[in-house]
């Protein structure tokens, strides 16, 4: 009755669920993570074999038996007692084997992640209550620039990420990709991530951080060598000079108020380092790491009430007119 | 010539007179005063179970509520500030007051019975660490109710524990409540060891004590060596928060992986601490049911010490991810995977006895059989978060919580359900129902096996763990759905089971000493024991007591029967050594238990409250050692 | 089932010393939980030091007079404490009087010392992990000490009364002795990490 009902109840499970590759850890589109799936079905095979075994034993010790035996058994039957003792050895030493072979295999597989490995680019991923700083490193000082929650890597390279947290533990995790990494106050730690195909990729915060921790996801978006060229290029460009009235009017709003003393954007004179990153946040593909998708109507109200959106966030309401919220939103959704 | 006081011996006296006579001399005086200073281990061990059992319905309230809040995304049914208290108040009450004492009142009311001794070792410390325990437990609730609850995770790292990123003094509750708890649970475990240890039957020598309580013992010597690390980690979180010091501050030298460490060295002890006197449980249980004396006596006694000592080795496994040398790492997977072979010689045992025995099919065995299926699940799924690779995947994530489930509901509470069919007819005379029993079973092991089995898969497809809601563009929603449904299930599995105790606490059928026809010396007394547990305390020739002496019962003389006397043996062999006087009922453990509670309860808003209540502690210490001139006193 | 007796046990005693009572089983843990938790702070203090490239961090090594002194009292109120055991189990009321009321005296001296040891250490719990591990630590074997001087003090004047002529108080001397031979033996490697271990580097 057992066996059946685990399975249906599986089968109706993974129904429900829908197989689906988004932030899996079961879909791997990086080295390391395809080398974890390999590993974590290789374990599932053999545990469920195990498992099987054991439940099958217990099921023939608990069948009726039909030899007679005294009531309570007292006397133990030494020659037999020895058998079973042997066939128990056995099954030991085999447990110990398969244990072997499973710390072996880890082993082996932890190995090469901890090797370094060369990379063609360095990224300082900052994680902050409830969003990702992220730095793209250069040896010249005018090839660095900062984003936000979103990390655009070039396809089929190693790229070694470089993580610190000024606040509370957070933890760097893309399943799709690799295996998580903690951030921790006070020591640095670092995880080489490499995508096999171009996609987006998405991440999550995986350690508790506070009130907000659920809303603190970010996305790696693996892109072609040329078009990775190209992005980076753009992000380089600072804000660029608004071409409108209403735009113009938007970033006169955006210094001139409370938004430039937590926000920077290169080209003007907000240069607030509290908040993220907002050159080019008309490309980014969500606000406020990852809570909603980044539209004008999302980010009008947003602004509005980021409390309502994302209680307990750290940015706090700025009043705004009507029409000078439709600027600044109009204007923020212009830098590309 | 002088001439001694007369004294009156059990050896002048006929059976039914002694019987008398005992019991008006180790009954606890009636009245609110005398249930306020008994210090009888039978009546302390069933506050402890009812206490706990309350504890345990807060926290599965909590459980369901959390389960509510995921079943669907976005939902509104908490927000994230009563979310994260109600995750903190789940884990934090289910592992500290709940998991590890009910092992403890289980070890509190049955050891002193298995061991045929008349009370346990220390009987007074043995109300204080009750009355310690109950404030603890409170306390925390009061806070929580008072919306005031820890909200910094049941082990509550820092920094966030630290007071710029958390509000109130949430934290230091949760830290104080820890003080609490680890002193009475200390104090359980001396006197459990030393009632092992010095006051067993003449003839219990090493090989003749019961499985269970080997687990209780090696337990208690886990409690003594892994308690005192969450005590300084937890002291030292108290410490940076109320008086500035900088343990856990990276800008002055402190470090965050030193909580971790502290932490950890206790955590993992800690979930051995709930297993193994589970394991106990249930080398008690199949025995009976299998009709013989468990199989490989001594492999599973090693495999318990084995496993106790070898769970001091493994607390870097819950760091995996922290940034340590990863090379340094393996060698925790390696000791992580070989604790499964001490666990694993048990359950080939526990088949083995079964497989050459004749099982006996009721509601104790039916939950014994569903904990081997379920903790072999969690035991394999624990083998794979062992490995650092396949970790850095799931740890933090529902796979991870998934796992400990099934290894703490699979492989402590099944059995503990388990006990509480089997020893139930024992503490009050009544068996409980076996149809209710049944239900019960199958309710339960549905609605756990639905609750946990989706959330291995749910912390595969990315979702992480204490996440107040998630998207719905994320495909979560079904599986978390399917988990809630399986929860609500396994909750009402509950409810049934505490009717079926209601009920049958008044209309079950009256049980005789030994319904069950068990091995073990418990089984001897009647059903409730008398106060004094044994009338004349037994002489043990064997492993399994009550199956080797059917027709007559071996028993011992010469205790005094004017005075209330537990009879000492030597360690190893347990030969009658020393007569000792056992206490009287006590309110000054009550009364200590009130200064100190006052005293950490205040201590959360002055450091000063340390010197304050140092006071009335040494007065009521004072007052609790202070002889009181009664026979018991007498030598 | 009907009963037989086997096996008499009224010729033991009724009261003993050592390893045949409970309460020296009682002590032993008690030694044990605490030695582990003195044996963790340590480990914290070694771990925090590990961690940093100066250690003292930004003050000076501590002083070490007040705890040399405490160490030198702690080690020769041993002696008394030997031959106050000796006197308990030979049941000399008398003489353990006298022996209480010496170790009384010898662990409110060291208690005395303490409070200069403190400020010794030249250094804040609030500057830095340095200062709080230390503190820690001198606090830690501190509250040890009061507890224990305040168990001695208390049997002393329970000698002194009535209740002294009881057996039973001889066999709780002679528990108290060697809880004291614990305090001694806890404070040596604690002194050792204090004051010698940064002067060693």
């Amino acid at each position: 009755m057992r066996g059946p009902a685990a399975r249906s109840l599986l089968f109706a499970a993974l129904l429900l669920s829908s197989c689906s590759p988004l932030q899996s850890a079961l879909v791997p589109e990086g080295d390391t993570a395809r080398a974890i799936a390999g590993l974590f079905w290789f374990f599932v095979a053999v545990c469920a074999a195990v498992w099987l075994i054991v439940m099958a034993l217990l099921l023939i010790a608990v069948l009726p038996k039909r030899t007679a035996m005294p009531d309570p058994q007292i006397e133990p039957d030494v020659a037999r007692e020895r058998r079973i003792g042997f066939v128990i050895a056995g099954g030991i030493a085999a447990t110990v084997i398969v244990l072997a072979v499973f710390t072996g295999a880890s082993f082996l597989s932890n190995k090469s992640f901890a090797e370094p490995r060369p990379h063609s680019l360095t990224i300082k991923v900052t994680g902050h209550q409830w969003w990702w700083q992220v730095n793209y490193e250069a040896r010249q000082a005018d090839q660095t620039f900062e984003t936000a929650n979103e990390i655009h890597i070039p396809v089929g390279q190693p790229v070694k990420l470089d993580f610190e947290s000024p606040d509370v533990i957070h933890s760097f995790w893309v399943p799709n990709l690799a295996g998580k990494q903690d951030l921790i106050p006070g020591r640095y730690t670092e995880l080489t991530i490499k995508a096999d195909k171009p996609g987006i990729y998405r991440g999550q915060c995986a350690e508790y951080c506070g009130i907000q921790h659920a809303h603190m996801a970010m996305f790696v978006v693996a892109q072609e060598p040329q078009e990775f060229a190209a992005w980076r290029a753009q992000q380089l460009r600072s804000g660029g000079g608004p071409n409108s009235a209403e735009l113009r009017r938007g970033q006169q709003v955006f210094v001139s108020s409370a938004c430039a003393m937590c926000h920077t954007i290169t080209g003007t004179t907000a240069g607030g380092r509290v908040g993220p990153d907002l050159t080019h946040f008309g490309s980014r593909m969500t606000i406020a790491a990852g809570t909603t998708r980044n539209s004008l109507g999302n980010l009008t109200g947003w602004i509005a009430d980021p409390q309502g959106v994302k209680p307990y966030t750290r940015m706090p309401a700025v009043a705004l007119t009507g029409p000078d919220l439709m600027a600044v939103s109009h204007y923020l959704e212009s830098l590309k | 010539m002088s001439a001694a006081p007369k004294v009156l011996r059990d050896t002048d006296i006929g059976d039914l007179e002694l019987e008398d006579r005992l019991r008006a001399l180790w009954r606890t005086p009636r009245g609110l005063m005398g249930w306020l200073s008994s210090v009888d281990h039978k009546e302390i061990g069933v506050r402890y179970i009812v206490t706990a059992f309350c504890f345990l319905a807060l926290a599965g309230g909590s459980a369901v509520i959390m389960r509510l809040q995921l079943a669907t995304p976005d939902a509104h049914v908490v927000g994230p500030d009563k979310y994260d208290q109600l995750f903190t108040m789940h884990g934090s009450t289910m592992m500290f007051l709940f998991a590890v004492p009910i092992m403890q009142a289980f070890a509190i009311y049955l050891v002193p019975l298995m061991v045929g001794t008349r009370e346990i070792a220390f009987p007074r410390l043995n109300a204080f660490s009750y009355w310690m325990y109950l404030f603890g437990g409170v306390f925390l609730w009061f806070c929580f109710f008072s919306n005031n609850g820890p909200d910094v995770g049941w082990f509550s790292y820092t920094p966030l524990a630290l007071t710029q990123y958390n509000v109130g003094h949430r934290a230091d509750f949760w830290a104080q409540m820890i003080t609490y708890t680890e002193v009475a649970g200390l104090a359980v475990a001396v006197q459990t060891i030393v009632t092992i240890f010095k006051l067993r039957a003449p003839g219990m020598s090493l090989d003749r004590i019961p499985i269970f309580v080997w687990g209780s013992l090696v337990t208690a010597f886990m409690v003594v060596f892994a308690m005192p690390a969450v005590m300084v980690a937890s002291t030292m979180l108290i410490l940076d928060r109320l008086v500035n010091t900088h343990f856990y501050d990276v800008s002055l030298g402190g470090d965050n992986l030193l909580f971790q460490h502290l932490f950890w060295f206790f955590g993992h002890p800690e979930v051995y601490i709930i297993f193994l006197p589970a394991t106990g449980f249930v080398s008690a249980i199949i025995p009976t049911f299998a009709r013989r004396p468990i199989f490989g006596q001594t492999a599973v006694v090693l495999s318990l010490i084995a496993t106790a000592i070898m769970s001091f080795g493994l607390w870097v496994h819950h760091m995996f991810v922290t940034g340590l040398p990863r090379l340094g790492e393996s060698f925790f997977t390696a000791s992580s995977m070989a604790i499964a072979v001490p666990s694993g010689i048990q359950i080939f045992c526990w088949i083995a006895t079964l497989w050459t025995g004749r099982p006996r099919f009721a509601t104790p065995l039916l939950f014994v059989l569903g904990f081997i299926f379920n903790f072999v699940i969690g035991g394999l799924t624990g083998v794979m978060v062992a490995s650092v690779p396949i970790d850095t995947q799931v740890h933090d994530t529902y796979f991870v919580v998934a796992h400990f489930h099934y290894v703490l509901i699979g492989g402590a509470v099944f059995p503990l359900v388990a006990a509480i069919y089997y020893w139930f007819p024992k503490v009050t005379g009544r068996m409980m129902s076996e149809a209710l029993g049944r239900w019960n079973f199958w309710i339960a092991f549905i609605g756990f096996n639905v609750a946990f089995f989706p959330m291995h898969i749910l912390g595969l497809e990315g979702m992480p763990r204490r996440v107040y809601t998630y998207s719905a563009d994320m495909p979560w929603g079904g599986l978390n759905l399917l988990s809630t449904i399986g929860a609500t299930i396994f909750f009402i599995s509950f409810l049934l089971l505490a009717f079926n105790m209601a009920r049958s606490s008044v209309r079950g059928t009256v049980a005789g000493n030994n319904p069950w026809d068990g091995e073990s010396l418990e089984w001897a007394t009647s059903s409730p024991p008398p106060p004094q547990n044994f009338t004349r305390i037994p002489v043990v020739t064997s492993g399994s007591p009550l199956w080797e002496n059917r027709k007559t019962f071996p028993t011992v003389t010469g205790l005094r029967a004017d005075r209330k006397e537990v009879l000492v043996s030597t360690l190893t062999e347990a030969e009658p050594d020393l007569r000792e006087p056992s206490p009287d009922p006590s309110i000054w453990p009550l009364l200590a238990a009130i200064a100190i509670g006052i005293t950490f309860l205040w201590s959360v808003y002055t450091p000063w409250a340390v010197i304050y209540g140092a006071v009335p502690i040494t007065v009521t210490l004072v007052g609790w050692f202070w002889p009181k001139g009664t026979k018991e006193d007498e030598s | 089932m009907k009963t037989q007796v086997v096996l008499d046990v009224a010729p033991l005693p009724e009261s003993s010393f050592g390893s045949r009572t409970l309460t020296w089983w009682g002590t032993i843990a008690f030694m044990s939980l605490e030695g582990m938790g003195f044996a963790l702070a340590v480990g914290a203090y070694l771990y925090l030091r590990v961690l940093q490239p100066a250690w003292p961090m930004n003050e000076p090594l501590p002083g070490l007079l007040p705890g040399t002194i405490v160490t030198i009292i702690l080690l020769l109120s041993a002696i008394p404490n030997y031959f106050l055991e000796h006197w308990a189990r030979a049941y000399d009321l008398r003489k353990v009087r006298l022996g209480l009321v010496v170790m009384s005296l010898l662990g409110i001296a060291p208690l005395i010392a303490r409070v200069f040891e403190f400020p010794a250490l030249r250094v804040r719990w609030d500057t830095d992990a340095y200062g709080s591990i230390v503190w820690f630590l001198l606090a830690l074997h501190t509250t040890h000490l009061i507890t224990d001087v305040g168990d001695t003090i208390v049997l002393s004047v329970l000698m002194f009364t009535r209740h002294g002529k009881n057996p039973r108080r001889f066999s709780d001397t002679s528990d108290n002795a060697f809880y004291w031979d614990f305090v001694i033996l806890s404070w040596l490697p604690i002194y050792f990490v204090l004051y010698w271990l940064p002067r060693f580097g």
